[in-house]
C-alpha cells in the first residue's frame, strides 16, 4: 500500500517545480526570522533573491550540529514559542543536547504524513497492530511511530522501550502485528522469547520499522528468519524531524527520501561539494516545509549514495542506500578507514555467527591495535579446541581480505557484551586514554 | 553405549571454574570425571556428570554455551602397557582420536579412559570385539 501516491508517486519534473518553490518561501522565511540564519546569508553575500529554484541550493551555507549547540536552546526556532506545541531533543553524548521543536502543522501534517507513509513501506495498514517499542520521551522515536501510526488509521499500541517480557506477553495477547524498534533491540527480544520458551516465529508479526542505529543487510536477514518478517530499515534524524525522512519499501533496495518535505543532497565531505550522482558521500538535508525548526543544507555525518533506477514499488521518490557509516565516528585505523558495519558484514559472513560483538580500539605505543570480541553461541561452539581456533582464524582471514586490517579476535562468553536496549554501543576506542 | 559428555566454553579469566563448579553443586549435579583444554584466551571444560539433563539447565541459567558430544568411557587394566594396548587396536583399524581424558575407579584396581572418536559406533565395536569393557550411561552414574 502506498499511503500517498499523490506525492510518493508524482513525475519528478512536477516534484522538482514543487521542491523549487518550497524552497524560495523557506529561505524568505528563515532569512526574515532566524537570526544565525541571517548572519550566515549575509556573511556569504546572499539574499532569498538569489535563491530561484533547487538548482540554487548549493549557493547557501551549511547548517552544523555547532549551530544548534551555540543557540541552544531555542534560538534557530523561527517561530515563536507560542506556536511551538512540542519540544524534543536528542540524548547528546557531548555536552549539552540537541534541542529541536515543532509546530501543530510539523506534527500532524509533516510527521505523522511521512510516518504514516514509513508503516505503509512496511506493508501497514488501519487493520494493523503497531507495537512501538521505541522510547518515548524526549527522544523521538516512540513518538513519532506513535503519530505515524494514528494517522494511517492503525491501532497503536504505545509500550515504549523496556520490560521485554511483557513486550512479549503484549504481543502474544494483544497480536501486534508490525514492530517499531532498534534492529538490536529486536534481537533482545529473540533471545529473551527463547529463555521464556517462545518461538520469535510465533508472534503475530508480519512486519518491523526499524533504525535509529546502524545495521546490516545481513543483521536484517537474521531479524526476518528469527521473527519470520518483513524488515525495512528506516532513517530519520531529531534535528531534520526524527524517524521518517526516509523508509525502505517491501523492495528493499534502498529506502525513499520524502523529498517533498525533505531536500536530500549528497556531498564530498572532504571538498564540501556534490558528489556526483551514485557516488558515495555526506547526506545532507534541507527541511522544505517544517515551520518550527526548518533547518538549510543540514549535515548529518552519515555515508549514502543516491539510487535513481525506478522502484518497483511505483514510488518516484528517489531513493538513499542504506547509511554505511558516518562521516564522524568512521574509525582510522593504521590509516585504513573502518565502519563498524563493516566489520559486522563480515562476522555475519563467516557461517553462523550472531552479530553479537564489540570492537576495542588501543593503541601499543604508535601502534593502533584493534581487537574484535565475538560471543561464542551454541550454534559455532565446537567441543574441540581446533574447531574454535579454526572459527577464530576465518574471521581474521576475513577481516583482513575485506578491510586490509589485522584483527585480534577474541571468542568471549555468550551474554558478556552488554545488551542495550536503546542504540548498541559497538566501538570501544581506548585511544584517547 | 555412548556417554553424553557436556562441554562448556570458559573465557580464561581467574575464578571461572570455581564458578561453574559451583553452579553445578548448587544444582545437586555429581561431576564423575573432567577435562580442560584451553588456549591463551579461552578453555573448553569437558564434564561427565551424574545427571547430564539438570547440569545443562544449570549451565544454560547462568548463560554458558552447553553442548552435549557423544564419548565413549573404556575400562583399562591399571599397569604399564594398558593404555597402549588399547589405543594400538584402535590404530590398527584406523580410528581417530579427537581426545581422550582418565580418571580412576574408586573400588576397583582399574583406570577408566573417555574418548571422543570421529565415529564412535565403529569404535565400540572393535572395543567389544576385543573384550574391553564399554560403560553404559547408567554405570557411570552408579559407579
Amino acid at each position: 500500500m502506498i499511503f500517498n501516491p499523490e506525492m510518493e508517486c508524482m513525475d519528478p519534473a512536477v516534484r522538482r517545480e514543487l521542491q523549487s518553490e518550497r524552497l524560495r518561501n523557506q529561505i524568505r522565511r528563515v532569512y526574515e526570522r532566524v537570526a544565525p540564519y541571517r548572519k550566515k546569508m549575509d556573511d556569504a553575500g546572499i539574499t532569498p533573491d538569489d535563491i530561484h529554484s533547487i538548482d540554487d541550493l548549493s549557493q547557501l551555507p551549511f547548517t552544523n550540529k555547532t549551530d544548534l549547540r551555540d543557540s541552544y536552546p531555542f534560538g534557530m526556532f523561527a517561530e515563536p514559542m507560542k506556536n511551538v506545541v512540542r519540544v524534543h531533543s536528542s540524548s547528546g553524548t557531548t555536552g549539552k543536547p540537541t534541542v529541536v521543536g515543532y509546530t501543530h502543522f510539523d506534527i500532524h501534517e509533516v510527521w505523522a504524513e511521512v510516518m504514516a507513509r514509513t508503516l505503509a513501506c512496511a506493508n501497514g495498514g488501519p487493520e494493523d497492530m503497531v507495537h512501538v517499542a521505541y522510547g518515548y520521551g524526549m527522544f523521538t522515536g516512540g513518538l513519532g511511530a506513535h503519530y505515524g501510526a494514528e494517522r494511517l488509521g492503525a491501532t497503536v499500541l504505545p509500550v515504549s522501550g523496556g520490560n521485554t517480557k511483557r513486550q512479549i506477553m503484549i504481543m502474544q495477547d494483544f497480536g501486534s502485528t508490525i514492530l517499531a524498534c532498534t534492529p538490536s533491540y529486536s534481537l533482545y527480544i529473540a533471545d529473551v522469547c527463547r529463555e521464556m520458551g517462545i518461538d520469535p516465529r510465533s508472534l503475530p508479526l508480519k512486519s518491523a520499522i526499524m533504525g535509529a542505529e546502524p545495521w546490516t543487510v545481513e543483521m536484517r536477514a537474521k531479524i526476518e528468519e528469527t521473527f519470520d518478517i518483513l524488515a525495512v530499515d528506516i532513517y530519520g534524524l531529531s534535528e531534520i524531524i526524527g524517524p521518517g525522512v526516509a523508509s525502505e519499501c517491501a523492495e528493499k533496495c534502498g529506502l525513499h527520501i520524502n523529498e517533498d518535505h525533505f531536500y536530500p543532497e549528497i556531498i564530498n565531505p572532504q571538498t564540501d561539494q556534490p558528489a556526483s550522482d551514485g557516488e558515495r558521500g555526506e547526506l545532507v538535508i534541507t527541511c522544505l516545509t517544517k515551520e518550527a525548526l526548518p533547518l538549510i543544507r543540514y549535515r548529518t555525518h552519515d555515508v549514502s549514495r543516491f539510487l535513481r533506477d525506478s522502484c518497483a514499488c511505483g514510488r518516484t521518490l528517489v531513493r538513499m542506500e542504506r547509511v554505511s557509516g558516518r562521516t564522524d565516528d568512521m574509525l582510522i585505523i593504521r590509516g585504513v578507514n573502518v565502519f563498524p558495519s563493516q566489520i559486522e558484514s563480515v562476522l555475519v559472513s563467516v557461517e553462523g555467527i550472531e552479530p553479537h560483538y564489540e570492537i576495542v580500539v588501543s593503541r601499543s605505543g604508535s601502534l593502533d591495535e584493534i581487537e574484535i570480541r565475538v560471543e561464542v553461541s551454541e550454534e559455532i561452539f565446537s567441543d574441540e579446541v581446533r574447531g574454535l581456533e579454526g572459527l577464530r582464524k576465518r574471521i581474521s582471514h576475513e577481516i583482513e581480505s575485506v578491510l586490509g586490517l589485522t584483527a585480534t579476535i577474541k571468542l568471549v562468553e555468550p551474554k558478556s557484551i552488554a545488551r542495550s536496549e536503546g542504540k548498541a554501543k559497538r566501538v570501544i576506542d581506548n585511544r584517547n586514554k | 553405549m555412548q556417554l553424553k559428555q557436556l562441554s562448556v566454553f570458559l573465557e580464561n579469566r581467574t575464578g571461572r571454574l570455581a564458578e561453574v563448579t559451583r553452579t553445578l553443586g548448587d544444582a545437586g549435579v555429581n561431576i564423575r570425571a573432567l577435562s580442560v583444554a584451553d588456549t591463551s584466551d579461552f578453555g573448553i571444560l569437558r564434564l561427565l556428570v551424574d545427571k547430564p539433563k539438570d547440569a545443562v539447565e544449570a549451565l544454560n541459567s547462568v548463560g554458558l554455551t552447553v553442548r552435549l558430544t557423544e564419548v565413549v568411557a573404556v575400562e583399562i587394566v591399571d599397569r604399564p602397557g594398558g593404555l597402549a594396548t588399547v589405543l594400538s587396536l584402535l590404530q590398527g583399524s584406523s580410528i581417530n582420536v579427537e581426545y581422550m581424558y582418565a580418571f580412576m575407579e574408586r573400588h576397583r584396581e582399574n583406570a577408566i579412559l573417555v574418548f571422543r572418536f570421529e565415529n564412535p559406533q565403529k569404535a565400540i565395536t572393535i572395543l567389544q570385539e576385543a573384550n574391553i569393557k564399554v560403560f553404559a550411561a547408567e554405570e557411570l552414574v552408579e559407579m
